[in-house]
């Protein structure tokens, strides 16, 4: 048993558009900006209180600021995508990662998500629901066109495939 | 904002209410439900009022309470008024809503499951509430089927209308319901050791005095307090917490037992003719649940720790097609507490087999790595619990120093035994049709799933999982189920994924070979 071949998961073929990185930072921004930013109002506005809330922002600002630096391109170098004609697998995640595999056979629904932040770059996420709550698989951050694309391809083979999906 | 529902479904039926059978309503009765309710927050008020006079603020919260309540007649009420259901050959119809139109029309075909609930002031005017299941995943919760409020009668023959017009047609070659099984009250024995009993004791204290500290009473200035207060207030305080800790624990024993006896009375396990299982339990809450056979994916075998030293376990369905997840844990129970033996029988009879298999042959052991990581999550989580007295009493009494470190001597042994049993627990193997999955030390499941249930893979790593080789892979089921496999080394995990659902998995896994 212990010179079995070292298996493991291979990543999905299809990066996420790099244009991500642009949509988790201005995400994770307005996140993370807003506490310290009402501190730095304040500390400047009321002066006896400059200590106080000079502290209070450097404290919310440090954490904000190294979160975007990390998590957008952490989860751009995870985030990953494919379908097959029998599967969808997708990696998602940072700290915590996830891969999902779900068989065209198995898939209820197929929708497209745009967010307003998504749009302004031209993104666009697809949700692929299945007969579980814990089952759905999320893409997100890719380009709408191939959203499009991919969407069709899942659909018309759903379609294909009989049963109730469950 | 109206649910006008499915306008492809509703085509068939747009050619007025005059086709097809009547409309019926809920029950008349259930005006008398509803005026019932009142009842409680008024008397309560009114006794309020004349025992303490216009206090105005008991006066505020009991009046926003009777307001709340008169509300919620209001709309049930409104509800019976405008409520209208049927069933056509092929479908049910039930239009609702007074501001808030609503028609549904579902085919008989896709639902699910047909639940019979009645509370206590429904059973007192012989009503009870019909629930239809249509197993949609993506449905909010305002748009289930139910009859809140119709005769039992009523109720009786339109869930046998539902489950026989829905024409499973597969013949069990039976020609009566079997029961599978029924109520032992020898089981009673294992009521006190479902722990929440405990827990609710001191919820119960918290919002009596909450409820008291609303209408300006000091419980500690209470009548009764004072008198206890009087005669125990000398001995010893080691003496009256152990009074307490007896006390608690027997009034949460209680609490378990009347909430046991409560939820399981009448407990009856039946298979019925058309091949579905129905469960019936309740002392003051009646309840049936319809579970169709070809849904049930598999069992889940629960023993927490208590009932584990006793030798009992519980039994639930893992089953598609049912509601939500809250609800869910409810109707999916198919046993109380009982020994693990007829839990065992139970499972196998449900599942057609000629054992349970959940019973435990050989699974197989996860690496060492995972023991690693239970004794360093609990270290985590004793770590505080010495370092806040430690710092506390380092600043303030080396009384507190002292407590510190015979927690961390008590603790550290104690963590590692629960650790090495949690470990123990952890295994995965393949019986026939099924995937069998166990984990758990405060509440050990084992869980035996259909390999053709399984409808999707995820897999998840944390950060130190990466760093020691370990993955979760979790199954998916249809409803709520994603069942883990946790802490198990990458290889191991993927190969078992692989040979419990070929194929699935097998295009996204890389082999090389070692060297």
């Amino acid at each position: 048993m212990n010179h079995i071949d070292d298996v493991r998961l291979r990543p999905p073929r299809n990066r996420v558009e790099a244009r991500a990185v642009g949509w988790w930072t201005l995400q994770s921004a307005l996140f993370a900006l807003p506490l310290p930013i009402v501190f730095g109002v304040l500390s400047l506005s009321i002066p006896p209180a400059r200590l106080f809330f000079g502290w209070a922002f450097a404290i919310s600002l440090v954490p904000g600021l190294a979160y975007m630096a990390v998590m957008p391109t952490w989860r751009y170098r995870v985030h990953r995508w494919e379908t097959t004609d029998e599967a969808v697998y997708a990696a998602s995640g940072w700290l915590w990662q996830q891969w999902r595999v779900v068989p065209l056979s198995r898939i209820q629904t197929v929708d497209t998500l745009r967010g307003p932040l998504q749009q302004l770059f031209g993104l666009s996420g697809i949700t692929v629901t299945t007969a579980s709550y814990s089952g759905t698989v999320k893409i997100k951050g890719i380009d709408h066109r191939t959203a499009r694309d991919v969407v069709e391809h899942l659909t018309k083979s759903t379609q294909a495939t009989p049963g109730d999906a469950t | 904002m109206s649910h006008d529902t499915e306008p492809r479904e509703a085509t068939g039926t747009s050619n007025g209410a005059a086709a097809g059978p009547e409309w019926s309503r809920l029950s008349p009765r259930l005006l008398l439900v509803n005026l019932s309710m009142l009842a409680g927050p008024l008397a309560l008020f009114a006794l309020t009022v004349a025992s303490t006079g216009a206090n105005l603020q008991a006066l505020i919260s009991l009046g926003s309470l009777v307001i709340t309540f008169l509300v919620v007649t209001g709309i049930s009420t409104m509800r019976l008024l405008t409520t209208r259901f049927r069933v056509t050959g092929d479908r049910v119809e039930l239009r609702s809503g007074l501001l808030f139109r609503s028609r549904r029309s579902v085919p008989v075909d896709r639902i699910r499951s047909v639940d019979l609930e009645a509370k206590p002031t429904h059973r007192l005017f012989g009503l009870t509430s019909l629930r239809i299941g249509t197993g949609e995943q993506s449905s909010p919760s305002s748009r289930k089927l139910s009859l809140d409020g119709i005769t039992r009668h009523q109720a009786r023959e339109l869930r046998r209308l539902l489950l026989d017009s829905r024409g499973s047609g597969r013949a069990t070659g039976q020609d009566e319901d079997v029961t599978i099984a029924e109520m032992d009250w020898a089981w009673l024995r294992y009521a006190p050791l479902t722990v929440w009993g405990v827990g609710s004791v001191f919820v119960g204290l918290g919002t009596a005095y909450r409820i008291l500290h609303e209408m300006k009473v000091d419980p500690l200035e209470l009548g009764v307090v004072k008198d206890i207060e009087d005669r125990f207030g000398s001995v010893p305080l080691w003496f009256g917490v152990l009074v307490a800790a007896v006390i608690t624990a027997v009034a949460g024993a209680a609490i378990s037992t009347a909430t046991f006896v409560d939820a399981w009375a009448n407990y009856r396990l039946e298979r019925e003719q058309d091949g579905s299982f129905r469960i019936r339990r309740g002392l003051l809450i009646s309840r049936s649940v319809t579970i169709e056979e070809r849904r049930l994916r598999g069992v889940e075998v629960a023993e927490p720790m208590l009932l584990r030293w006793a030798g009992g376990a519980s039994l639930s369905a893992i089953a598609g097609g049912l509601s939500n997840s809250s609800e869910n844990r409810s109707r999916c129970s198919l046993t109380p507490p009982v020994p693990r033996d007829e839990a065992l029988r139970v499972a196998a009879d449900l599942l057609a087999e000629e054992r349970s298999p959940t019973e435990l042959t050989a699974l197989v052991p996860h690496s060492r790595a995972a023991l690693r990581r239970r004794i360093n999550r609990g270290l985590l989580v004793l770590a505080p619990v010495v370092a806040i007295p430690l710092g506390l009493g380092l600043w303030l009494t080396p009384v507190l120093v002292h407590t510190a470190w015979i927690t961390a001597l008590v603790g550290i042994p104690v963590v590692i035994a629960l650790a090495n049993d949690a470990y123990r627990a952890l295994g995965h193997g393949i019986r026939d049709r099924y995937l069998v999955v166990r984990a758990g030390t405060f509440a050990r499941r084992t869980v035996a799933l259909q390999r053709d249930g399984v409808i999707g893979w995820t897999i998840t790593r944390s950060y130190f999982q990466r760093r020691n080789g370990l993955l979760t892979i979790g199954a998916t089921t249809a409803g709520v189920g994603c069942h883990k496999v946790r802490d198990v080394s990458v290889g191991v995990g993927l190969t078992y994924a692989e040979e419990a659902v070929p194929n699935l998995l097998a295009p996204f896994i890389e082999r090389s070979p070692r060297g």
